[in-house]
């Protein structure tokens, strides 16, 4: 069976970078920073009350009590960031109704809705006091459920739980499912709570900025002196479908994903290496039979940790070897969107090569002895690029590498 | 003492607000669940709410027998006086 060409027909997001397409155009081209200090996070005893800002959207207006009763802080956003991806895509309800769309979403952690489930428990003394929407939020599929049921999809239902790869594997596995003919239409993405306490736990291994005087200079991919990653969230979401399903239909194509690689580092739970990345970025580049040359631009995964950013950086030098593409983390703007990363950063990729620039690494003062090796931009720099390679590692050592190419 | 227009009242505002509803479509004869658009599912939050607002409990197999609004004006007043 021949492989089936897979094209990017829609996007939609909604972050700390703007709440459509259109803002976070707006604010990659002016190199805005989303991050801000909470003190509340003082307040409940967090060593840093860095994070990325989001406004809560209202769904009042457009989604009934009975629909939002089941979303928990993230499906909120990535029912914001789905139906702005369908409208881009041109799909509307009769579409959906009459064909087997599909949902593969990542997604790794519902917290805020289990603590709350768990302190009524004990509050109460009286699971019936939970209410109804306590299992639906709480449980990490809380976001394919609610989404497949409000937007009535029909096709494959199925959370990615990778944690910060979670993103990129869904739209891996969406292309996948697509060129084997398994589906014609997928809508992936990723998406991250903000509140506080999901991010405790996360807090107290010190894996956070505490540079808290300065908040837009806190997240420093790949700069000497970085010193760990700034929480963000929000939801990404891109709609896939097979070329020909495109065509039919008469959609805008706006690129195709050309590979996906995928490794585990079988190391630590924590402290990532350099062979599993490597793996991932080889097996991307294999699979979109590119020479390496015609990649023009990688969007690093570089969270802004001594460590990770250090063996990310040797394993693009190893793998590009002479080949010097910009390399960027969208990071140094957002924070780690963790399980909306691996899908967020493929829009923001895809922004910047529709529109002929590439947004600075914020904050890229002075490299260390790795980062050295890369080609990393500071100030934003106009470039038409026609390929570009985008990472996403995570947790346990999963990592996921997609490439996509323009469609002109 | 609670009289039972008070628990009508206090409880149309509440059932009103939680189910997104205009009050003045509450009228004591009316079905709860067509009323208020209830599934099962939102039967459980009509349980928590009177909870929450009176201190009384729907035991599970009673629900059953409160199908209008004034159904549970007088479960709800018995159960306080």
């Amino acid at each position: 069976m021949m492989k089936r060409k897979v094209v990017i027909t829609g996007m939609g997001i909604y972050s700390c970078l703007g709440k459509n397409l259109d803002e976070v155009l707006k604010s990659l081209y002016e190199a805005k920073s989303g991050i801000v200090f909470d003190p509340k996070r003082k307040e409940l005893g967090f060593r840093s009350g860095l994070t990325a800002y989001l406004e809560m959207p209202n769904l009042k207006s457009v989604l009934s009590r009975n629909q939002r009763v089941y979303m928990p802080e993230q499906c909120n956003y990535a029912y914001l960031a789905t139906d702005e991806a369908l409208k881009n895509a041109k799909i509307d309800a009769d579409y959906l109704h009459s064909n087997e769309v599909g949902l593969l979403y990542g997604n790794d952690s519902s917290a805020e809705a289990v603590m709350k489930s768990i302190d009524t428990m004990r509050e109460k003394k009286d699971t019936t006091m939970i209410g109804s929407g306590g299992i639906f939020q709480s449980m990490n599929s809380t976001v394919t459920m609610n989404l497949a049921c409000i937007f009535k999809l029909k096709g494959i239902n199925l959370t990615v739980s990778g944690a910060c790869a979670s993103g990129s594997h869904a739209i891996g596995l969406g292309y996948l499912l697509i060129q084997w003919g398994l589906q014609d239409c997928i809508v992936c993405g990723g998406a991250q709570e903000l509140n506080p306490y999901s991010v405790g736990s996360f807090d107290g291994i010190s894996a956070f900025s505490i540079r808290e005087n300065e908040p837009a200079k806190a997240s420093r991919p790949f700069d000497r002196d970085r010193d760990g990653l700034v929480p963000g969230g929000g939801a990404a979401t891109i709609v896939i479908e097979s070329y020909e399903s495109a065509i039919k239909r008469g959609a805008p194509i706006l690129a195709e994903i050309c590979g996906y690689g995928f490794s585990s580092n079988g190391d630590h739970i924590s402290v990532p290496n350099v062979d599993g990345p490597s793996r991932s970025l080889q097996m991307a580049i294999k699979d979109s039979g590119f020479d390496i040359r015609s990649i023009g631009y990688v969007n690093a995964h570089a969270t802004s940790t001594p460590v990770g950013d250090r063996n990310e950086a040797k394993a693009i030098a190893d793998v590009f070897g002479a080949h010097k593409p910009e390399v960027t983390s969208t990071k140094s703007m957002t924070g780690h969107e963790m399980w909306m990363a691996g899908a967020s950063e493929i829009i923001y990729s895809m922004l910047m090569m529709k529109n002929g620039f590439i947004a600075p690494n914020l904050n890229f003062e002075n490299p260390d002895e790795d980062s050295v090796k890369l080609n990393i931009p500071s100030r934003k720099i106009e470039k038409q690029f026609d390929v570009f390679l985008s990472n996403s590692f995570g947790f346990g050592g999963t990592n996921s590498t997609l490439v996509v190419k323009d469609f002109k | 003492m609670i009289g039972k227009q008070e628990i009508a009242d206090r409880a149309n505002k509440a059932l009103a607000e939680e189910f997104e509803i205009e009050i003045s479509n509450i009228s004591s004869g009316a079905n709860i669940k067509e009323t208020l658009d209830l599934d099962s599912l939102g039967l459980v939050d009509m349980v928590a709410l009177v909870e929450t607002m009176f201190g009384v409990k729907i035991p599970a197999q009673e629900v059953t027998s409160i199908v209008t609004f004034e159904n549970l004006y007088d479960f709800i007043y018995k159960k306080l006086n």
